[in-house]
C-alpha cells in the first residue's frame, strides 16, 4: 500500500518540487482574478512557483498553524500580528489595501445609501427589518463585519435566521445568497467587481475611513514548521513587497477599475 | 483409483429440521461397488441422506464412514450431480478447466476427450448457460468424473431431461461404475431403476425401510411399504 | 440554455483549461476506482463467503460507512496528510494524492458493500457446487469475482459516480490549486462563489456528459453479458 502510495506520488504530484511553495490565502485575492495575473511575474522574477489554496481567512492562519502551508496573505491584521506573536510567522509585512462595501438591493429599502456613516447603515438595516446576510465563517470579512456590529452596539445574533442570516460560507457564496434573498451584505471591493452574478445589487454603501480593508503577507516561521522552504516563502514575500510586486498590484485592473492599492513599507492609519 | 471408500457405514444417523426428525436413526452399510439406487417418496429423507454422505449436511446424530475415512476425509474422492446443474457463467471448456485446474493445464485433450464424451465437443467454446437443460447436467456429469472419483453421488439428475440425454447420462454412469467408481444416485423412475440398480436402498419416514438387491427389489419387495411404493399407492 | 452552449463552446474548441481540469478529475477518480477495487471487491467477496463471529457487525458498520459525508472523510484525511499530522511526513496534502486517498475511504465502502450484495447472491447459487469440487479460499473469492465480473461492473460504477461527483473531500485536502489540484467540482465551486454561474453549469454539463458516456458503456457490457447468460 505504502509503494502504491508512493508511486501514484511520484507520478501525480508536482508538489515537493525544491521551488514550489503554498500560500494559505484568503478568497478575495482568488476569486478576484488577482493571482491569475500576479503569480507568473513572481514566478518569472523569483523562479518560486506558487500554488493557492484559497479559504477564508480564519482556516487559512489554522491551516498556516499546522504547518500547512509556506506563507500567509489574509486580511485580518490583529489575528496575524498574534501569528507571529505566538511564533508561527517570521514577520508580517502590509501588502495592499482596498475597502469593504456594502452591497444591497437598488431599491435600497433600509436606506442605507444616505446614512452619514457605516454605524448609522447598520443601524437602520436592523431597525427596519432588512435582512442582512453574514458570512459567519471566521473569515478576515466576517470579523470586520462583527467589529462594525460592536461599534454599533447591536448583537445581531439575536436575530439569526431571522433578518441575519449567517451562511457559514466564502463570499461569493455570500454574495449569491445575499443578492438573491435581496439582503445587504459586507463584501471586500475587489470580490464585488469581479463577481459575476450581481443581479439588482449594488453597492448602497461605501467610502467611509471605517471600512479600510488591509492585507498583509507573512512567511511562515521555520522554527515551528521545520518542513516549510523558507528561501522560496522569503523570495516570494520579499518580492512582494518589492517595487516591482507592488507596482503589478496597481497595475491590476478588472472591468477597468484598479481592485489593490499597494502600501507596503508605507504607514496607514490604523482602524 | 484411490484408496478405496468401501465400506460406506451409516450409522443412526439423525437430522433435526424445527421439531420433525427428517432423517430419524438411519442404519445404511453399502459393501459392494456396483450401481446403489435410493429410491422412496418425496420427504423420505433421500436428499438429506446423500448431502450428509457428501458434506454438504452436518448430521445432529450418527456416524459415516467411508473405508477408513470420515466424509470430511473423503471429501476428494468424492464427486456429486445436483438435480440443477450449477455452471460458471462462462464457457463451456472453461467450466470443465476450473473443476479439474492440474488437468487442464497438464493434458488439456482430457477435457476435449470429455467433452466429446457427453457429445458437447462442438460446443466447447460457447457460453455454458446457453446449453440446454439437458446439455447442462451432461456437462456437469463430465465435470464430474474427470475428477476421477471413487464414489459418484447423482441427486435426480436427469429428472426433467429430455431421453436422449438420460440414455446418454446412464451410459456413462454405468461405464463409469464398471471402471470402479462406486454410483449412489437417487431416483424416481422406475424403469431407471431397473436398468441401472445393482441393489436398491428403500427409504420411509426418515429412515431405511428396505436394502435389497435391484432383481429381488423390483420383483417382491422385502416390505408392504415398498411394495405399495412400486404400485403407485403412496401419496403423501 | 446559455450553459449549454458554452459547454459546447468549451469542448468543440478544446478549451486547454476544461481538458486539463477534466483530465485531472478523470484520473484522480480512476486511479481511486482501481484502488479501492483492489481493496473492496475482495473484501466484500471475502465476507459474503465466509461465516465468522462480528461478521455482521463488519458489514453494518460497512453500509452505515456507505452514507459518511465526503466533507467529513476529507477533514479526516486532511487531519491524516497535515504537516503536524501522523502522514505529514509523506508531505501529500494539496496534491493529487491526497484527492485520491480520500476518494478512496469514500468509495471503498461503497463498492464493498454493494459487492458484498451481489456475491451473496451468486453464493446462494455455487455454494454446494463449490463445496462438492472443493473450492474455497483465495480460489473461490477469485472465481466468485470473475463470474459476477459483470454485475460488479454496476458497483465500480456506483463507486466511479461517487468519486468523480465529488467535490466536499478534495477540496479539502487538495485545496482546489489551479493547474495542480482543480477538478471538475472544485472548479464548478470555485465558479459559482465568483457568480459565473453559466459557466458553472457548462463544467456542470461536462461532467454530465462524462457521466452519461461511462454509464452508456456499462449498459453496453451488461446487454453483453445478458445475452450471453453472464449476466
Amino acid at each position: 500500500m505504502k509503494h502504491l502510495i508512493i508511486c501514484v506520488t511520484l507520478a501525480l504530484s508536482t508538489h515537493t518540487l525544491a521551488d514550489t511553495i503554498i500560500v494559505q490565502s484568503t478568497t478575495s485575492t482568488q476569486n478576484s482574478g488577482l493571482y491569475d495575473y500576479l503569480l507568473p511575474m513572481a514566478e518569472e522574477a523569483t523562479g518560486v512557483k506558487v500554488n493557492i489554496v484559497a479559504v477564508g481567512t480564519g482556516q487559512a492562519i489554522k491551516n498556516a498553524m499546522r504547518c500547512d502551508g509556506d506563507v500567509l496573505l489574509v486580511h485580518s491584521k490583529p489575528d496575524e500580528e498574534a501569528f507571529v506573536a505566538e511564533g508561527f510567522g517570521e514577520k508580517r509585512y502590509d501588502l495592499m489595501y482596498n475597502d469593504f462595501v456594502i452591497i444591497g438591493p437598488e431599491s435600497d429599502p433600509a436606506d442605507v445609501a444616505s446614512a452619514p456613516d457605516v454605524v448609522e447603515a447598520l443601524q437602520r438595516i436592523q431597525q427596519t427589518g432588512a435582512k442582512f446576510a453574514s458570512r459567519g465563517d471566521d473569515s478576515g470579512t466576517h470579523k470586520k463585519e462583527l467589529a462594525l456590529w460592536r461599534e454599533a452596539g447591536i448583537d445581531p445574533e439575536g436575530g439569526s435566521g431571522r433578518w441575519y442570516l449567517e451562511t457559514g460560507s466564502g463570499m461569493g457564496a455570500t454574495l449569491n445568497t445575499g443578492v438573491s434573498l435581496g439582503a445587504y451584505i459586507l463584501s471586500d471591493r475587489a470580490t464585488w467587481i469581479s463577481f459575476a452574478n450581481k443581479q439588482d445589487a449594488t453597492i448602497v454603501y461605501e467610502g467611509n475611513p471605517a471600512l479600510f480593508n488591509q492585507y498583509g503577507v507573512t512567511p511562515v516561521s521555520v522554527d515551528k514548521c521545520p518542513t516549510v522552504n523558507r528561501q522560496a516563502a522569503q523570495a516570494f514575500t520579499q518580492w512582494l513587497v518589492s517595487v516591482a510586486g507592488q507596482s503589478a498590484i496597481a497595475a491590476y485592473q478588472l472591468n477597468g477599475k484598479q481592485l489593490f492599492f499597494p502600501n507596503a513599507n508605507q504607514t496607514k492609519p490604523d482602524n | 483409483m484411490p484408496d478405496s471408500l468401501l465400506p460406506i457405514r451409516i450409522r443412526n444417523l439423525r437430522l433435526i429440521k424445527g421439531d420433525r426428525a427428517v432423517l430419524d436413526g438411519v442404519n445404511l452399510t453399502i459393501e459392494e461397488l456396483g450401481i446403489t439406487v435410493i429410491m422412496g417418496s418425496n420427504g423420505a429423507g433421500k436428499t438429506l441422506l446423500l448431502r450428509c454422505l457428501h458434506g454438504l449436511i452436518e448430521p445432529d446424530q450418527g456416524q459415516i464412514t467411508l473405508g477408513n475415512l470420515t466424509v470430511a476425509d473423503s471429501r476428494d474422492q468424492q464427486a456429486m450431480v445436483f438435480q440443477h446443474p450449477v455452471l460458471l457463467r462462462r464457457t463451456v471448456l472453461q467450466n470443465l478447466a476450473f473443476a479439474v485446474p492440474d488437468i487442464a493445464k497438464a493434458d488439456p485433450q482430457q477435457l476435449l476427450a470429455a467433452l466429446d464424451s457427453v457429445h458437447l465437443a462442438d460446443r466447447a467454446n460457447q457460453p455454458a448457460r446457453m446449453l440446454s437443460g439437458g446439455e447442462q447436467q451432461r456437462l456437469a456429469l463430465a465435470r464430474a468424473l474427470l475428477s476421477k472419483p471413487a464414489l459418484l453421488l447423482l441427486d435426480e439428475a436427469t429428472a426433467s431431461l429430455d431421453p436422449a440425454s438420460v440414455l446418454l447420462i446412464e451410459s456413462l454412469v454405468k461405464a463409469q461404475s464398471k471402471r470402479g467408481t462406486k454410483v449412489i444416485l437417487i431416483s424416481h423412475d422406475q424403469g431407471q431403476g431397473r436398468r441401472l440398480a445393482d441393489e436398491v436402498v428403500f427409504m420411509s419416514g426418515g429412515q431405511v425401510a428396505e436394502q435389497s438387491p435391484a432383481d429381488q427389489f423390483f420383483t417382491e419387495p422385502r416390505t408392504p411399504v415398498a411394495e405399495a411404493y412400486l404400485a403407485g399407492k403412496i401419496l403423501f | 440554455m446559455n450553459a449549454l452552449a458554452e459547454a459546447l463552446r468549451l469542448i468543440v474548441t478544446l478549451d486547454a483549461d476544461l481538458f486539463e481540469i477534466l483530465w485531472l478529475s478523470i484520473r484522480v477518480s480512476l486511479i481511486a476506482l482501481a484502488i479501492s477495487a483492489v481493496i473492496s471487491l475482495p473484501l466484500g467477496t471475502w465476507l459474503a463467503i465466509t461465516r465468522f463471529p462480528g461478521r455482521k457487525v463488519v458489514i453494518l458498520v460497512l453500509n452505515a460507512l456507505m452514507g459518511m459525508p465526503p466533507v467529513v472523510v476529507g477533514l479526516m484525511v486532511y487531519l491524516l496528510l497535515s504537516r503536524s499530522g501522523p502522514l505529514g511526513w509523506m508531505g501529500l496534502l494539496y496534491t493529487p494524492t491526497a484527492m485520491i486517498i480520500a476518494q478512496v475511504v469514500l468509495i471503498t465502502p461503497i463498492i464493498a458493500a454493494l459487492s458484498h450484495q451481489v456475491i451473496e447472491n451468486l453464493h446462494q447459487e455455487y455454494r454446494d457446487t463449490f463445496y462438492s469440487m472443493g473450492v474455497t479460499g483465495r480460489r473461490a473469492i477469485v472465481a466468485y469475482l470473475v463470474d459476477a465480473r459483470f454485475a460488479l461492473t454496476t458497483c465500480i460504477l456506483a463507486g466511479f459516480g461517487r468519486a468523480i461527483a465529488e467535490v466536499g473531500a478534495v477540496i479539502i485536502v487538495g485545496g482546489n490549486i489551479d493547474h495542480l489540484t482543480r477538478v471538475m467540482t472544485t472548479a464548478i465551486a470555485l465558479e459559482t462563489s465568483k457568480g459565473n454561474l453559466t459557466l458553472a453549469l457548462a463544467l456542470g454539463a461536462v461532467l454530465l456528459t462524462l457521466s452519461l458516456l461511462v454509464n452508456a458503456l456499462v449498459i453496453g457490457v451488461r446487454e453483453y453479458a445478458a445475452k450471453r447468460q453472464y449476466a
